[in-house]
């Protein structure tokens, strides 16, 4: 026998006890672990460069911007590379499938990503030599089976071409892959010219731009430069860096990391009361036993790391189940939602910030009881006087 | 090696309840020597419990002065006493005081976890204790599924399974039949005689203490003659 055999007998002692603390340990855990992936899916922090800024309609980024724009903002000093996008709204094959795709300016939107995804250098030239090409992401092109040279009849749930159809033949021209661990492959991008040529309405606008500054540290001044040079326009921009204009995006569903850090403080500031009262609860219980062992000559630390040892090994326990729980969760709702939550996953960070809370929450559920268990006087535990 | 393996000297116990300070040893001398086998006995309020906890290290004298084999224990701070009683030191309990989520071989196996020993040798040993108590046959049943002696020959083989000098034994037949109190005495008194063990015992059964070597009564705190007792 060990001790550790001990503190694993101790805590078997009441099974149904035992497994009611597991459960809602459990539970906490899998609740922090969902909604910490999707905060981080919906912040998508690590992929957004720093020095990338997002130019935008001011009113809101679901309005367009003339295509003149990109050729006046490549003319201010500090932007190195430019490129232009428009939403497509795609869908394939039913309208309840729906994708993210783009359409972008084939000749920058490669140079201007190229710290987040890249592609061969066969992919590259089919891209530039044919209009109707497409470049899929490794994600979504798993996803679908299909592979270079496919011909893929993408819909638009938004956009018709001038024959009133609202189909799109494009061509595979290759697969991108991420050189981010965050970054997202669940989306396809195709050629802006093609579209805007085909396209029954909006022709020569364009939804945004990306742009690459020669340093960071201008962001703030060229920012406020693009958006100085289209004040009282038609058409007045917001420039944003790329992670602001990210967390823009997500705060139109709400606050997301309010919303987590509230609900996952609620389930452990409660898992704490509970689990802290019946350790406290258990500790008492044994009062007696705690006497006996140090009358056999157990130091008081030695109790001390026992009593702790449960609640770690409890938290622990019920931690990790519910980190494996929420783990499988997210990889279920990527396959139902991954489209439109593209990065969801449970990343490194959060098992690791997820492991701490685990130690936070066994060493707060087991200090009190393990400390009155080793300061607990041998006279007064056994009833001796 | 001295024959004295436990003396008490001008030991003072006393504690202070609201405002009044309450007395109960007031220059106790007291000698025990090796292999003895003491029985404590006196009336409720006596002593005898107190004076067994200071023996065992879990209480410590107001003053005065408690050797073992020369050692000053009173003097040991709490870390050292629970070393000191791992290694010379064996209690048996009126209850017995069994882990009730662990069989029999694992409540004789407790005290052998304070040591640096291989698992193969606290299963040896603890065999061996069982063996003692011939309560081999039971080592994996838990204590709800023994009698109330047999729990108490598994908590003597915990007391002895480390193989300390002295047995400390509070009430050790006090919730058992005559029968089976009779058996628990028996082995107490054979490790005694045969493993040499010195023995203290508190109780208030006179026919528990006939299986000592002698009997020492306290009354408010003092030795006195059974006579003196008496009146």
């Amino acid at each position: 026998m060990s001790d550790f055999k001990l503190v694993w007998k101790n805590l078997m002692r009441r099974k149904l006890r035992t497994f009611l603390m597991l459960f809602a340990t459990l539970i906490a855990f899998a609740i922090f672990g969902v909604l910490s992936a999707f905060n981080n899916a919906f912040s998508g922090d690590q992929a957004a460069a720093i020095d990338r800024l997002v130019v935008v309609n001011k009113i809101n980024f679901t309005q367009p911007l003339p295509v003149s724009y990109p050729a006046r903002i490549k003319q201010i000093e500090g932007v190195k590379q430019l490129s232009y996008a428009n939403w497509f709204g795609g869908y394939y094959p039913e309208p309840k499938n729906q994708l993210v795709v783009f359409a972008v300016d084939h000749t920058t939107y490669l140079d201007v990503y190229d710290d987040a995804i890249t592609v061969d250098a066969a992919t590259r030239k089919n891209f530039m030599t044919d209009k109707t090409s497409a470049i899929v992401g490794r994600a979504m092109a798993d996803k679908f089976g299909w592979k270079v040279g496919d011909r893929v009849p993408m819909n638009s749930n938004i956009f018709s071409q001038k024959s009133g159809a609202r189909v799109w033949d494009l061509t595979i021209a290759g697969i991108f892959d991420k050189k981010k661990e965050n970054q997202d492959t669940n989306f396809m991008f195709f050629r802006y010219d093609y579209f805007d040529e085909t396209r029954s309405f909006g022709k020569d606008t364009i939804g945004w731009m990306m742009l690459n500054l020669t340093s960071s540290s201008l962001a703030d001044k060229v920012a406020k430069q693009i958006d100085e040079t289209f004040a009282n326009s038609p058409y007045e921009t917001q420039t944003d860096t790329e992670k602001a204009f990210n967390k823009a995006f997500v705060a139109q569903f709400g606050n997301i990391a309010l919303i987590v850090t509230l609900v996952v403080g609620a389930a452990f500031i409660t898992i704490l009361m509970i689990v802290g009262n019946t350790m406290a609860m258990a500790v008492r219980e044994r009062t007696r036993e705690i006497g006996v062992m140090k009358s056999l000559g157990f130091p008081g630390a030695r109790i001390l790391k026992m009593v702790l040892g449960e609640s770690l090994l409890l938290a622990a326990l019920g931690g990790l189940l519910g980190l494996g729980l929420a783990t499988l969760a997210i990889g279920g709702m990527k396959q139902a939602a991954g489209n439109f939550v593209p990065g969801l996953a449970m990343t490194g960070d959060i098992m690791v910030f997820g492991i701490a809370l685990i130690v936070a929450l066994g060493v707060l559920t087991g200090i009190v009881p393990a400390m009155s268990a080793m300061r607990m006087s041998i006279i007064s535990a056994l009833g001796r006087t | 090696m001295s024959d004295t393996l436990i003396r008490l000297a001008h030991v003072e116990k006393s504690f202070v309840k609201g405002k009044e300070k309450i007395s109960i040893f007031e220059h106790l001398d007291m000698t025990i020597p090796r292999g003895d086998f003491v029985a404590i006995m006196g009336p409720s309020g006596s002593g005898k419990t107190t004076l067994l906890n200071m023996l065992g290290g879990i209480d410590t004298p107001t003053a005065g002065e408690i050797s073992f084999d020369g050692q000053r224990i009173d003097q040991y701070n709490e870390r050292q006493l629970s070393k000191w009683r791992s290694d010379h030191v064996g209690f048996i309990f009126q209850f017995y005081n069994l882990m009730p989520m662990l069989n029999a071989a694992q409540n004789v196996e407790l005290p052998l976890l304070l040591k640096p020993l291989s698992a193969s040798q606290r299963k040896q040993n603890v065999a061996a204790a069982l063996e003692v108590v011939s309560l081999a046959d039971r080592a994996k049943h838990y204590p709800r599924e023994m009698s109330g002696g047999q729990q108490q020959r598994v908590a003597i083989a915990r007391a002895i399974v480390s193989d300390p000098q002295l047995l400390l034994c509070d009430e050790p037949t006090g919730d058992l039949d005559r029968t089976v109190a009779d058996e628990i005495l028996a082995m107490l008194q054979l490790l005694n005689k045969e493993l040499g063990k010195t023995i203290v015992m508190v109780t208030h059964d006179p026919a528990a203490a006939r299986y000592a070597k002698r009997t020492l009564h306290l009354d408010k705190g003092k030795f006195v003659e059974r006579e003196e007792l008496a009146a």
